[in-house]
Formats: structure tokens, C-alpha cells, sequence
């Protein structure tokens, strides 16, 4: 009873003081555009255990190991870097070391999505060098906040685990939009293309057409599809890619789920048994990367937090680098939680999926 | 890390109260905290300078050190400024004299703007009216299916053909008149804003269709970049709003603010959920605290001002301040409370209030069984509770089938209850503004 008369006497308060407040000033409603009436009953998807696997076999045609020249990850990244090349410029254009200088690099940063808190904290110790190393020159300077750039993101390994034996399962994880049937389709084909056999498993059963999506992108990696029925249980489309993978004998199962943002508990909740019915055998979870869009901010690293805490990630695929965005969210990331980032999409096409290096976007960052 | 943005205040406040004196050098302490704020939740940290730049001149016009209650002042003037610059004109839509009204929706890619076309028609739908999509995103594999399929959720027809993006957008106006559908909605593919060509695309889908409404998709979470965004489609299509998606997330959505900033263009729809009808018209206020990380006052105040009677709130108010707030006032309130939904909702919205509470599950019933207690009681009883001696206790208890320790109970916490209610009472008028503040209460729960 307690809590009841207190929150009474709380929205009293509120509601009561509202009153004293607007009634003297009672500002014109905004007319704007009315909110629709009540919604109607929401479609509902099926039960999810009305599952229909229909192993829709996509025969693997002989993919040719094409050989394509990787992009440089730089000329693509410099494409659009002249905004922080602008701060760099103007730092080292004057002769010393000054408030603005500070000021400009605080702003650089931030304007990359690194935040203002790890803005604050590698500045403090980039102010602390300057000091004990008796830095002088912007040159100097510059070039020192590009080793502490580069130290924060180096370290662990970036190549996507692979482990002989019973079929690896590669999980794809993140919040909604950022590119996950498209990465998969792009890591599938690279992944035929070096001599792997590739099982496609469309785990988004929510979004309207997803698995359309992702036999598309089977079709061209030349890749099987294990597919459910829409709104079906995503961990039933996972359990039968595996048992098949295990069945026929293929290498790794790219398994595809649904969006989902990462406050949402029963979906996180899905996820987690996702997780846990791949690592049954015959399978064996040896991936679960997460996907986050270049143009997140510092959401971001939220979104890490609790898709870590759910799944384990062991890896992030950042996509989407190749507009304005400067991915800084990654560094974030990996110096709070140790996630390192392994793959960047650097455009469209299949072979602009490419290996993170951290040395290179660093430099890419500060180009002019 | 997200503290909300009053507790940080009140700390440095409370620091300053000792020197006596808040002078430019104070505030611009306090201005810091507001500009962290705001880069937390994204805001450009472009625009972030120009508001702060705005807010400074009105901390130092309302001469602050003459406050009583700096803190909430300035958290007032920070949420007004920020309202005024996400709010503004409104999008009205007015229908073409000669149908279909053509809408045209563009983004980036994973913006939502599929999703958002089928919400939009949904919502057309609701006004009376009868669109048409049209799949013009011939680029990701299925999005026509995708679009098709949310099309048959909302009961709308969708068109499309695998030709080229600027045919099938043409080729669907034509569609639209000749099946008599008064609103078009073009869905186009997702492009990033450097990406000359594409961009060049969707500029010839918009010379081919003419729209009324060019809407750009922003997701919520969003970082810096937005603005860039935002100018490249404003600069290439000439937006008439922008509809921000993903809001259901807990992003702050400082990029909202950045976008409306730099475009000038309204936030004319919010995208809060997965669910078709999980779209509504932008309310700015409510925008405003949550990239301050303050509660949702505002929609509170508004659900107040639906169910309260103006006149009564008022009075309840001034005895509050007096001290006078009887039970037959708490009984009077209590009925407009119950018309505002589940208590649990409610609390939600209110700032200040600790964690567990708001995880405490609250049983609407018990209102109904302090009611039943309170009218129980004769009106005298009810104006001064001191007059209860031990038979009306127990005549209480059984009138409303509680137990004579209930009543105890009841009548002891609405005493100390009052006197915490006394104290908040006061509090709201000096501060002469909307927006009150719960200052922290020990709860001892």
C-alpha cells in the first residue's frame, strides 16, 4: 500500500502542479498530424511450431574461384574523409600546440563517433605524452594520437575462427537494417570462392521476405538454403541447417536471424536459444558476429553490451564504412568490451567485404 | 554513464550554493555538462555549439543566482531550447487538388524505409484515403516481396516490375490514376548520400513523379553523421519532412535534433516498434527529455490535463502548498488519476522516481481497497483524521471489509505522506514554468 500512496501522491503533484504551471500560459497544441485511432489486431505470425523445412536444395553450381583484386581499404575509405582531414589540417597548419588545437581533435573525434567520453579519455593521455615526451609540433602530435589510435585497436585476431571437423557455425547477429542477410551472402560467396562448402540457414523468419533475400545471395555463392516458414521458430531453421550441414558433410553454416533491438527481452531471449541449439551437435558455434552500421552512434556500444551478454559475441562486422560515417562506435567498442572488429563493407559488391585493419583506418582517418 | 542529466545538475548546484554566487564562470560549468549531454545522445556536435550558444544567453537573461532552484531553471531552459528546436512548424498534409498525392520516401540503406512506406499507407489508409505502393527498390533482392507482403498486412495494392527504378516509379503513377488510388507511395532503394549515381537516381525518380512529399528516413540511432546525411538528400530532393525510425529503441536520438537542425525540415512521423500500427505523429517535448534522459513529463502532464478537472487540480494544489490536503482531496484526485491507465504506465513517466519503484509491480487493485477504506470514513473523519479513536477504526475496518491494520496503516501514511507533499507542494512555484521536478525522495523501499 505503501508504494500506491506514494506514487498517488507523486502523480498529484505532478498533475496538480501542471495545472498552476500551463494554466497561465497554455501554449496552442500542436495540430500537426493526428496519430492514427487505436490500431486494429496486429497481424500474428503462426505458431512457431508449425515448422515446414522444406530443404529447398540449391544444387551448388561450380563456382569459379574468381579472382578479384580486394579493394584498397583506404582509397575507399578516402573517399569521404575530408571532413576530418579538415580538423587535421587545421591542427597542423599552425606552429604550436594550443587550446585549439585541443579543441579541433576533441571535435574530430567526436564528429567520428568515438564519444565524448573515449574522446576525453584519449586526449587525456595523448595531453599526458605531450608532457612527459616534450612534444612540441603538431606533426608530432598527430602523429602520436595516431599511436594511440592505432594501440587501442590493436591486439586480437581478426581472422574468422575456423575449427576442422563438425560443421563451424557462423552467427549473425544485430539490431535491425544494419546489413546482416547481405554480410552473410557476401562472407558466403568469399567463403565458396576459397574452396569452403556453404550452408545458408534464413533464421529471419520476422521480416517480410528475408528469406527471399538470402536465396538470392545463396543462388549466386552457389550456396544451399535451409529455410522455414515466415514467422516459424528461428532456432527449428538453425537445428535443421546444422543436422543437414552434419548429413551432407558441408564446412560452415552462415546463419542468418532476424533484426531485433537489443531492449527487446523475449527477443533476446529467442536469440539466446538460437545460440545454444546451434552449439548442439553436430554443429559447433565458432563465430557469432555482430553487425553494426557505420553510421551508429553511441547506441552502439549499448547494442554490444546486451548482444554480448545474450550471445557471446566474438566479433564485429562493421558495415557501411564506405559513406561519411567514420565507424569511430568500433573503437569504443573494442576498448570497453575487447570485441575486435574482423570484417568492414566497404560497398556493395561481394568483394568489397574485407578484412578490418586497424593500422590502415587509422591512417585512412587522418588523410588529407 | 547516461545519468540523467537533473541528478548532475543538482551536484554541481549544490557545490555552488556554498560560494553564494552563480556568475558566468558557473554556469559555463554547468553548460559544459549540458554539451556532454548532449554529444551522449548524438547530437552534431556542430549543433550541439549552436545550442549551447543559445541556451548560455538565456541561463545568463534569467539570472539565475537570484534562483531559489538554479538547477531546475536551467534543466527548463535546456528542455525548452531543445523543444524549440526540434518542434517548429508541423507538417500538415494537404491532398493534391488533382490525385494521387505522390509520396516519396528515400534514405540510407537498413534506414527503415520500407517498413516506413507500409506504415505510411497504413496511416493514409486511417485518414479515409486509398494509396498505392510502389516498389521502386529494384536493388535488394526481395525487397519488392517485402514490400508486397506488408502491402497485403495493410491492405493496400502494391505495384512494381522488374524494369528500372525511374520506369517503375512512372509507370506506377500511371498505375494509381488509372485504378482511381488518391495517394501514391514510392519506396525507393536505400543509396548512400556520396553515391553520385544513385543519388542522381532517385533525383530523376523525383523529376518522372513530381511528389507532393518527399519524406527522408532516419534511423534513431543515428551518430554524427545524420547531418551529412540530411543535407546530401535535402540538397538533391528538397524534403518536406523527416520520419525517424527505430524510436523504440533506447538510443537518445540526439540525431533527430541534428537533422531538423540542419534540413529545417519537420520530424513529421516516429517509427516506435515493429508492429505495422507502431507509428505515430513526432512530439517534439517527448524528444526533448529523452535526449536529456529525463522522464516523460510531458506526456504525463498531457494525460493530466486529459483526465484532471482544471479547477479542482488547482485548488488540491494550493491546499498542497498549504499543508491543508485533506482525504476527501486525496479521494477527490485519486478518481481523475484512475481516468490517466494502469498505475504502472504512469509511474513510468515520472522523473526522479528510483529503479525499483518503477520495477515494483503495482496492483491497481490496491487503490481500489484505499478507496473503499477512505469512504468508509464519515466527511468529518476525512477532514481531520485525528478525530479517529479506536471503535471508528474498527467501524472502518468493517464498512470497507479491511482489516482494522489496514486502516492503521492507511491513515499513518498519508500522514507522512502529506508532509512529503507539503514539501513538493512549494516547490513549482518558484520555479514558475512547466516541467516540475520530483526532487529525490528516500522511498525506503
Amino acid at each position: 500500500m505503501t508504494v500506491v500512496l506514494i506514487v498517488l501522491a507523486a502523480i498529484i503533484v505532478v498533475g496538480g502542479a501542471a495545472f498552476v504551471a500551463t494554466a497561465a500560459r497554455r501554449r496552442a497544441r500542436h495540430p500537426g498530424i493526428e496519430a492514427p485511432p487505436a490500431p486494429t489486431a496486429p497481424p500474428k505470425p503462426p505458431p512457431p511450431e508449425v515448422l515446414t523445412v522444406e530443404p529447398e536444395v540449391v544444387e551448388p553450381e561450380a563456382v569459379e574461384p574468381e579472382v578479384v583484386e580486394k579493394p584498397r581499404f583506404r582509397e575507399r575509405l578516402g573517399k569521404a574523409r575530408s571532413l576530418f582531414a579538415g580538423y587535421v589540417g587545421a591542427v597542423l597548419s599552425r606552429s604550436t600546440i594550443d587550446d585549439e588545437t585541443w579543441d579541433d581533435l576533441e571535435e574530430a573525434l567526436i564528429r567520428a563517433d568515438v564519444g565524448i567520453h573515449g574522446t576525453t579519455v584519449l586526449l587525456h593521455e595523448l595531453k599526458a605524452r605531450v608532457k612527459s615526451e616534450g612534444i612540441t609540433t603538431p606533426d608530432a602530435l598527430i602523429e602520436a594520437l595516431k599511436a594511440d589510435l592505432k594501440k587501442s585497436l590493436a591486439g586480437p585476431d581478426r581472422g574468422l575462427r575456423y575449427e576442422p571437423g563438425p560443421p563451424n557455425v557462423w552467427l549473425f547477429v544485430g539490431v535491425n537494417g544494419v546489413g546482416k542477410t547481405t554480410t552473410i551472402g557476401k562472407v558466403g560467396k568469399q567463403q565458396a570462392a576459397e574452396g569452403r562448402s556453404v550452408l545458408m540457414a534464413a533464421g529471419d523468419t520476422f521480416r517480410a521476405a528475408a528469406a527471399e533475400q538470402l536465396a538470392t545471395w545463396a543462388e549466386r555463392a552457389g550456396a544451399e538454403l535451409v529455410r522455414g516458414t515466415e514467422g516459424g521458430d528461428p532456432s527449428a531453421v538453425v537445428f535443421d541447417a546444422v543436422e543437414r550441414a552434419a548429413a551432407r558433410g558441408y564446412d560452415v553454416v552462415l546463419a542468418d536471424t532476424a533484426g531485433r533491438l537489443h531492449t527487446k527481452v523475449n527477443l533476446m531471449e529467442e536469440l539466446r536459444k538460437v545460440r545454444r541449439v546451434a552449439e548442439k551437435a553436430p554443429g559447433q558455434v565458432t563465430e557469432v558476429l555482430l553487425v553494426i552500421d557505420a553510421t551508429t552512434g553511441q547506441n552502439g556500444l549499448v547494442q554490444a553490451k546486451q548482444f554480448t551478454e545474450a550471445v557471446d559475441v566474438t566479433g564485429v562486422v562493421l558495415t557501411k564504412l564506405d559513406g561519411t560515417a567514420k565507424g569511430g562506435i568500433a573503437l569504443a567498442i573494442q576498448s570497453d568490451l575487447g570485441i575486435p572488429v574482423k570484417l568492414v563493407g566497404l560497398g556493395e559488391q561481394v568483394d568489397d567485404l574485407v578484412a578490418f585493419d586497424p593500422d590502415e583506418f587509422v591512417e585512412a582517418l587522418f588523410e588529407e | 554513464m547516461f545519468d540523467a542529466l537533473s541528478d548532475r545538475f543538482e551536484g554541481i548546484f549544490k557545490r555552488l550554493r556554498g560560494r553564494g554566487r552563480l556568475g558566468e564562470a558557473e554556469i559555463d560549468e554547468v553548460l559544459r555538462e549540458i554539451r556532454v549531454a548532449l554529444l551522449e545522445a548524438d547530437v552534431n556536435v556542430r549543433v550541439a555549439r549552436t545550442l549551447i550558444g543559445r541556451i548560455k544567453e538565456q541561463c545568463l537573461a534569467a539570472d539565475l543566482a537570484k534562483s531559489l532552484t538554479p538547477a531546475q531553471q536551467v534543466i527548463k531552459i535546456v528542455h525548452d531550447a531543445l523543444v524549440d528546436a526540434l518542434g517548429g512548424a508541423n507538417l500538415k498534409i494537404t491532398y493534391a487538388s488533382k490525385p494521387p498525392t505522390v509520396v516519396l520516401m528515400a534514405g540510407l540503406q537498413g534506414s527503415g524505409k520500407t517498413t516506413a512506406s507500409a506504415k505510411l499507407a497504413r496511416w493514409f489508409k486511417q485518414q479515409g484515403r486509398h494509396p498505392l505502393l510502389v516498389g521502386a527498390d529494384l536493388q535488394r533482392p526481395a525487397a519488392v516481396e517485402q514490400l508486397r507482403v506488408l502491402g497485403k498486412q495493410v491492405d493496400v495494392p502494391v505495384f512494381s516490375e522488374p524494369s528500372s527504378a525511374v520506369d517503375v516509379a512512372g509507370k506506377g503513377l500511371d498505375e494509381a490514376r488509372r485504378l482511381g488510388r488518391d495517394v501514391l507511395i514510392v519506396d525507393t532503394a536505400g543509396r548512400l548520400h556520396i553515391d553520385a549515381e544513385l543519388m542522381d537516381e532517385v533525383r530523376r525518380i523525383s523529376e518522372s513523379i513530381r511528389p507532393d512529399y518527399t519524406f527522408l528516413v532516419v534511423d534513431a540511432m543515428t551518430g554524427q553523421d545524420a547531418v551529412n546525411v540530411a543535407e546530401s538528400f535535402n540538397e538533391t530532393l528538397s524534403l518536406d519532412g523527416v520520419i525517424l525510425s527505430k524510436l523504440d529503441g533506447d538510443a537518445r536520438g540526439g540525431a533527430a535534433l541534428s537533422v531538423k537542425e540542419v534540413v529545417g525540415k519537420p520530424i513529421a512521423f516516429a517509427s516506435v516498434g515493429e508492429k505495422i500500427a507502431d507509428f505515430e505523429a513526432f512530439h517534439p517535448e517527448r524528444m526533448a527529455s529523452r535526449i536529456l534522459g529525463m522522464g516523460d513529463v510531458l506526456t504525463l502532464i498531457e494525460k493530466a490535463e486529459e483526465a484532471f478537472d482544471q479547477e479542482e487540480a488547482e485548488q488540491a494544489a494550493a491546499k498542497l502548498a498549504k499543508g491543508q490536503f485533506t482525504l476527501e482531496d486525496f479521494l477527490a484526485q485519486m478518481q481523475q488519476i484512475k481516468k490517466m491507465g494502469p498505475l504502472q504506465n504512469i509511474i513510468g513517466m515520472l522523473p526522479g522516481i528510483p529503479k525499483e519503484l518503477k520495477k515494483a509491480e503495482i496492483d491497481d487493485r490496491e487503490l481500489a481497497r484505499v478507496e473503499a477504506i477512505i469512504r468508509s470514513m464519515t466527511p468529518q473523519e476525512r477532514r481531520d483524521p485525528s478525530t479517529i479513536n479506536g471503535s471508528r477504526r474498527l467501524r472502518i475496518a468493517n464498512g470497507s471489509g479491511m482489516q482494522t491494520s489496514d486502516v492503521n496503516q492507511l491513515l499513518k501514511q498519508f500522514k507522512e505522506v502529506s508532509k512529503m507533499m507539503k514539501m513538493f507542494g512549494k516547490g513549482p512555484k518558484g520555479m514558475r514554468g512547466k516541467g516540475p521536478q520530483l526532487p529525490s525522495m528516500d522511498l525506503g523501499i
